[in-house]
């Protein structure tokens, strides 16, 4: 079951992809248009793309662990889509605030990112995220070469903790959702750990000397005969 | 979406509720007129809930606002009432599981004449006005409501309230088989004033908003609105008023004592330790608005608080 989808296939499951991660955007867009939004429109957009984010941000680091359990390795040509998406939504998340509800109030926008440790927290994460949305291309891993581009976009592990930490200390009381987001992003990342150390303790298995099967046991200090 | 600004409507000019909610069936069935040459549109089928009982007649008020009143639409479906969930739509969707008949009020504690109010008579204790009140809430959003109710004085003048009576706590409903079990706050919800807050004319016992009984997600039967101070002050679904000695602990106050005193005024100068409280969404509104020092309701009661460092009592 683990055969690679031919070119042609790759090509339609990734435009498939791609509509689907569009759908969000256009639900919310339509209900934009359809003054469907509830109370207070500006509040729902600005949870609806900032749940997006999160979500996407997940699906994302869902894929190495994903194609670790199933052996499914192409699924690997599909994270740049879904990391580029991440930082779709974050944009979008980013603009609401900027605009909707700052409305462009860069001396307000200054203080509350100063000043207001969710949205610190939630600024350094989407800044965090620019430069990986840049080099997500093959140009760009070209010229970092592999390991340094590598290196970079580990930086997505911190960025996913951040974007946890905003949601955490931005709702009242009711911490029940970033506790289930926090979970998700727990267990991703305690994967890659767990198999980082089982990929350390096998090399160190490997470098030290076996000892020789059926090998004689020379003893330290030689007794002398009584 | 279309914003529309506000504009200086009469209440006199505001479409009835009724026929506004209607729109929709009205259309329709307008169009079905039109096409079939019948009137049959009121015979349609009604999706809105059981008419609510009226209450009446109103008096008018010298303490109402004349803005523009947020729609009643937005005042039923836009709550903060945890118990029905955590999510603004929550309480629309949930509070239909309550049960607001029969219903009493304890009102105990250092009183003279302590006893147990039926909400029938509590409806003709007092006359009944109509108060429109700015809402403000801690979360940086406000309303403007119509809310229906008498001054919380005229029912604590009821019991006789000994001196020694400092503070009144009021306790509110709390069912586990229909309401959130999760400890998200300390349930049921306690809330608290001092007395001469208790006792000013602004605080409003409240049985209706929009000329109506409260919806259930409105803290149906019978809530108080304390207009200058915070929203979540003014408690739901009250089932007993204590008069105490002591500050009561209050709900949200337990839950983060940093972020929510015990007076929990409206105060543009004190940011809540998260977010700013410098400026507020009109519900309905674009640009947010500069917040007002007791939600504009100082001159009837910053007196309240002369002396008092409103930093440290937030």
């Amino acid at each position: 079951m683990t055969k690679t989808p031919s070119a042609a296939r790759l090509a339609a499951i990734k435009a498939l992809l791609f509509a689907l991660c569009l759908v969000p955007f256009a639900l919310y867009t339509q209900r934009w248009f359809d003054d469907a939004l509830g109370a207070n429109p500006i509040e729902a957009i600005t949870r609806g793309s900032g749940d997006w984010t999160l979500r996407f941000l997940l699906i994302t680091l869902a894929v190495t662990p994903l194609r670790k359990l199933t052996g499914l390795n192409w699924l690997l040509r599909l994270r740049r889509m879904l990391g580029l998406f991440a930082f779709f939504y974050a944009s979008l998340h980013f603009t609401t605030y900027f605009w909707l509800d700052q409305f462009f109030d860069l001396q307000s926008i200054a203080h509350d990112i100063m000043k207001r440790p969710f949205i610190t927290v939630g600024f350094s994460a989407f800044v965090l995220l620019i430069p990986l949305a840049v080099t997500s291309n093959n140009y760009a891993i070209r010229r970092l070469g592999g390991r340094r581009w590598q290196s970079l976009h580990r930086a997505v592990y911190a960025i996913g903790i951040l974007a946890i930490v905003h949601y955490w200390w931005l709702v009242k009381a009711d911490i029940l959702e970033p506790m289930i987001y926090g979970l998700i992003l727990a267990a991703l990342l305690g994967m890659r750990g767990w198999w980082r150390e089982q990929e350390r303790r096998r090399q160190i298995a490997a470098s030290m000397p076996r000892p020789m099967p059926g090998g004689k046991v020379i003893p330290l200090v030689a007794k002398s005969p009584r | 979406m279309r914003i529309l600004r506000p504009s200086d409507i009469l209440p006199s000019e505001i479409t009835p509720r009724a026929l506004f909610e209607d729109r929709r069936r009205f259309l329709l069935g307008a169009g079905a007129t039109l096409a079939a040459g019948a009137a049959m549109w009121a015979g349609l089928p009604s999706e809105a809930r059981a008419a609510a009982a009226k209450l009446g007649p109103l008096a008018r008020s010298p303490f109402s606002s004349d803005e523009p009143q947020t729609p009643y639409k937005a005042v039923t479906t836009y709550n903060n009432y945890y118990e029905f969930g955590t999510d603004k739509e929550d309480p629309a969707a949930n509070a239909g599981k309550l049960t607001v008949r029969p219903w009493t009020v304890r009102v105990e504690g250092l009183a003279g004449k302590a006893r147990t109010f039926d909400i029938d008579d509590l409806l003709k204790l007092a006359p009944l006005e109509e108060r429109i009140y700015r809402l403000r809430c801690v979360e940086a959003w406000s309303m403007v409501i119509p809310w229906v109710g008498f001054p919380l004085s005229a029912l604590l003048r009821q019991v006789d309230p000994q001196g020694s009576a400092k503070y009144v706590e009021f306790v509110t409903h709390y069912d586990p088989k229909i309401m959130l079990r999760r400890p998200v706050l300390d349930w049921p919800y306690t809330e608290g004033l001092r007395i001469d807050e208790a006792m000013h004319p602004l605080t409003l016992l409240t049985l209706g908003l929009y000329g109506e009984v409260l919806p259930n997600q409105n803290g149906a039967p019978v809530r108080v609105v304390v207009p200058w101070k915070y929203g979540f002050k003014s408690a739901k679904s009250i089932v007993a008023i204590r008069l105490v000695d002591k500050e009561p602990r209050t709900a949200w106050n337990k839950s983060a004592p940093s972020e929510y005193g015990f007076y929990s005024n409206v105060n543009p100068n004190v940011d809540h330790p998260r977010w700013s409280q410098a400026t507020e969404r009109r519900i309905g509104e674009f640009r947010k608005r500069p917040t007002l020092m007791f939600n504009g309701y100082a001159e009837q009661v910053a007196n309240l608080y002369q002396g008092m460092d409103l930093r440290k009592s937030f």
